[in-house]
């Protein structure tokens, strides 16, 4: 019985990982306690898009200026977009964020201890969070203007 | 003895597919292009030719391989 126990607890903690995703319809994780240290924009009262990105993903690159045409048209109603790179190598981090002239909050997550939490099933990966921290919508991949257009309605939705 | 070895088992096969996946996030080093497949043509074609050729089998390339695994 004691062995039973055992196992079943172990199975358990080894598949918790898996548990710990951020899916529609749960809480946003903390962001400030996954990336300490960052200058994290303002998000009480506020929609987010939380974004996961790396440098040698190609519909990431493709994601970039949609972004940066919703920050354009939403920031002011109370959009915020918080794009987080998941590159290992924060030099190929910076030159991608450099390059792509990005409006919205870029972070780096070196550990991938943001990435862990919201375990992103594909990248990119967004998420459409409500203005009371609730996940909304979850995104896996950017595929050009029709997953634009499903930002765009999905955030005027909320605003 | 006997339940350690179905403790083993047990543990093994419970986190085998977490020991053999890549995460999304964690895909760099095979997004690069010298971690691609094909990146020679001919020498993919030599090499699904012996596969076929030894084993009666041939296709499946690219299973659980390389890429950054995007979308």
């Amino acid at each position: 019985m004691k062995t039973i126990i055992a196992i079943l607890s172990t199975i358990l903690v080894l598949h918790t990982p898996s548990l710990r995703a951020a899916e529609e319809g749960g809480k946003m994780p903390s962001l400030s306690r996954l990336l300490p240290g960052a200058a994290l924009p303002n998000i009480s009262g506020k929609v987010v898009l939380v974004d996961f990105w790396a440098s040698w993903c190609g519909p990431c690159k493709a994601s970039f200026p949609a972004m940066n045409r919703l920050h354009d048209k939403y920031s002011g109603k109370g959009l915020v977009i918080i794009a987080i790179g998941v590159d290992d190598d924060a030099a190929k981090y910076k030159a991608f964020a450099g390059k792509m002239g990005a409006k919205f909050s870029l972070f780096h997550d070196v550990q991938h201890k943001a990435a862990e939490s919201f375990s992103p099933p594909s990248m990119p990966t967004s998420y459409i969070i409500d203005r009371k921290g609730v996940i909304r919508h979850v995104h896996n991949g950017f595929r050009g203007a029709i997953t634009e257009a499903e930002y765009a309605a999905e955030i005027e939705a909320l605003l | 003895m006997k339940h350690t070895l179905w403790f083993i088992f047990a543990i093994i096969g419970s986190c085998s597919s977490q020991l053999a996946r890549v995460k999304p996030y964690e895909r760099g080093n095979l997004a690069k292009q010298v971690m691609s497949s094909d990146l020679d043509p001919l020498q993919k074609a030599m090499t699904e030719h012996g596969y076929f050729s030894r084993e009666a089998s041939f296709g499946g390339g690219g299973v659980g391989g390389g890429g950054c695994g995007c979308n």
